[in-house]
């Protein structure tokens, strides 16, 4: 009985003091974490550019007009449409992927999805982490699969940058099981790892940066907001003492 | 000038003046407000800023499930329009959404304050059964509101919800299909809610208002001492412990207001999402009847509820269980046979008992948004059976929220409370 009195005291005051930390930390363990600042402005420019270049083909930011990003990311038109856009769309126009979704969806029994909330929906942890764990599986559609999302059917967009990775595999269980412990390079890509870490934490900082193109503003604008609150909070506070001072 | 424009009214329409004094400058409160007072008039600014956030909201949100994209929802697709397009949209949408989450703080503390303080006891039996039916239409809109964004959360907590009508016996079945008006929550569904949000439920809410506060004002407040306030009178009629509520409480109110809007301003602009907890992850995916969210549970302020439901095993016994527990506090007035109000003078055993009521609130809050899941591993190891301790902690939770009715009527009727004297007069104040 005292154990479990005991069980229930300790649960409950985890519960109330870790409520918050266990709410922050989701997406998993196990999970790299990305590093990101959507003020870098160069990171996000470099994180675009890698999007445009292996992303789009295949996925769309639906909700994401090219004339914004260039506002958002200090480039200029001519720099968007020439280095960016490669679907001819319209400079107001939205990020839709080259390839028809209709297409998509034939080839890949799924198409694939948007990416213009993902980093909203997963955590910028988890498409960090997504990016940087592909490995070659033989037994897979495609030939590859992810640690993060254990077979997803997309095949690494970055292989020739990253290299080829493949599976660290556990020794067999008692049913011949066996579980992806690790990662190993086996080929090298035209970066080295710290590069491509570099490079995919860019991709996800862009995302991030797509998932909510108002965060800095919103930021920005926070503060004045609460010093202008603050302020008034004070005057009501000192209204309120003056008024009160003939209560007895 | 002022003066003239006064008159100028009051020649024409005297009720006026009659009105003003009688709801404000003739209001005579108790001096004696604790903040817990607070929350009454919030639950008034929040009721406000999301009307006015919702009519701008409804001239640009499109109550469609028809897609516009592969697996996109025109609705799905108009709040990320919101969010980017609309000037200042992602203001206003973040203003709605926390608005929502805040009403719920508010609202819960501002009921807690009731219980606290016996305030539900005669002669206010009518405002606290008035309070009740605007958490109760609360529920209901702030369920649909959280539909109409057509998420993937959207989507199942929906169909979850309305599950639970077919636990009605013979007609639940084909009642959740007229509800949905169709066989999965679909276009048909969406548009009935988006009806019911934004026309229906906010005039039957704002009616509630009215009353609540028209009954309030016809008995006069409650107050932390729990003691009637117009037992003792001056010569000229105005309780010696009142004071007008204009313009006292107006400009005390502003304080709170002040304090209220930093931590709202705070949310909105630093963090909208609140970890998960006002707007939900899985909500930024489309809805999809294909793809399960991991964990399908409702919005925080439905979480206690919903872990009563969900920690009992039988599914018309967990309804059943989970439309007492939102029933239960109408009955609060009758269940309650102590004739001492505030918390401040009642028995050791009440004081205790209402602790472990606050606790069981949260604990069930926990575990319906499934914190448990989390915490249990860190906390017993990987190894545990995370089900059986979630549920037995659970079960041990719900027993404590019910028991506290039970142990509450038992208290009061047998007469087993020991109160201690109430003052004749407020004792504190500002």
């Amino acid at each position: 009985m005292t154990k479990r009195i005991h069980i229930f005291l300790a649960l409950t005051l985890a519960l109330l003091v870790g409520a918050v930390s266990v709410q922050a930390s989701e997406g998993g363990a196990g999970l790299m974490s990305a590093n990101i600042n959507l003020r870098d402005q160069a990171s996000l420019q470099r994180g675009a550019k890698l999007f445009f270049n292996y992303c789009s083909g295949c996925h769309s930011l639906h909700y994401m007009r090219y004339s914004r990003m260039a506002r958002d990311l200090g480039l200029t038109r001519k720099e968007v449409m020439q280095n960016l856009n490669f679907t001819g769309a319209r400079f107001q126009g939205h990020a839709i992927a080259a390839m028809p979704e209709a297409d998509a969806e034939k080839w890949f029994g799924k198409a694939p999805p948007d990416l213009s909330l993902m980093v909203a929906q997963k955590g910028p942890d988890y498409v960090y982490s997504y990016l940087n764990s592909f490995y070659l599986d033989p037994t897979r559609p495609v030939g590859w699969n992810n640690t993060v999302f254990p077979n997803a059917s997309m095949p690494n967009p970055l292989w020739e940058l990253q290299g080829l990775q493949v599976a660290k595999l556990s020794t067999p269980d008692s049913k011949g099981k066996t579980e992806v412990i690790g990662l190993d390079l086996a080929r090298p890509g035209s970066m080295t790892p710290a590069q491509f870490h570099a490079a995919s934490n860019d991709l996800t900082a862009f995302l991030t940066y797509v998932s909510e193109p108002v965060a800095v503003e919103r930021q920005s604008l926070g503060i004045w907001v609460l010093l202008y609150l603050a302020a008034f909070t004070l005057l009501a506070y000192m209204l309120k003492r003056e008024y009160w001072k003939d209560v007895h | 000038m002022a003066g003239a424009i006064a008159r100028w009214f009051n020649e024409r329409a005297p009720g006026l003046g009659v009105m003003y004094r009688k709801h404000l400058t003739e209001y005579y409160a108790p001096k004696n407000f604790n903040v817990m007072y607070y929350f009454g008039s919030l639950a008034m600014l929040v009721l406000v800023n999301q009307i006015l956030t919702g009519i701008f909201l409804a001239m640009f949100y499109k109550p469609s499930a028809l897609e516009v994209f592969p697996g996109t929802s025109e609705a799905f697709a108009s709040v990320y329009y919101i969010m980017r397009d609309v000037d200042w949209g992602w203001l206003i949408r973040y203003m709605h959404t926390t608005g929502a989450s805040m009403f719920f703080v508010v609202v819960y503390l501002h009921m807690f304050r009731g219980i606290m303080y016996g305030s539900y006891k005669r002669p206010r039996e009518l405002v606290w059964i008035l309070g009740m039916l605007i958490f109760l239409v609360l529920m209901a809109e702030a369920f649909m509101g959280y539909v109409l964004p057509w998420g993937n959360m959207s989507y199942w907590g929906a169909k979850v919800i309305i599950s639970l009508f077919s636990a009605v016996p013979v007609v639940g079945e084909t009642l959740t299909h007229w509800i949905m008006g169709d066989f999965n929550p679909g276009d048909a569904t969406l548009n009935r809610f988006f009806s019911l949000h934004v026309v229906a439920l906010p005039m039957v809410l704002l009616l509630l208002v009215v009353l609540h506060l028209a009954a309030l004002h016809e008995v006069g407040s409650n107050n932390p001492d729990g003691v009637e306030i117009k037992k003792h009178k001056n010569e000229r009629g105005i309780p010696l412990d009142g004071i007008p509520f204009h313009p006292y409480y107006t400009v005390k109110d502003l304080f709170g207001v002040g304090v209220f809007l930093l931590i709202c301003a705070f949310v909105i602009f630093y963090a909208p999402g609140m970890g998960g907890w006002f707007l939900e992850h899985d909500n930024y995916m489309p809805a999809n009847h294909l793809v399960t969210p991991a964990a399908i549970k409702p919005a925080w302020y439905f979480t206690p509820f919903y872990a009563i439901l969900r920690m009992i095993p039988n599914k018309e016994l967990g309804v059943l269980a989970l439309l007492l527990s939102i029933t239960l506090p109408f009955l609060l007035p009758w269940i309650d046979r102590g004739k001492v109000k505030s918390v401040r003078y009642r028995g050791v055993l009440y004081k205790w008992a209402l602790g472990l009521f606050a606790l069981s609130f949260i604990c069930l809050g926990l575990l319906g948004g499934e914190v448990t899941h989390e915490a249990i591993p860190a906390i017993f190891g990987p190894n545990v059976d995370v089900t059986t301790v979630d549920n037995t902690f659970g079960r041990f939770w719900v027993a404590v929220y019910f028991g506290f009715y039970l142990f509450l009527w038992v208290y009061t009727y047998f007469g087993f409370e020991k109160t201690r004297p109430v003052p004749e007069r407020v004792t504190t104040h500002d």
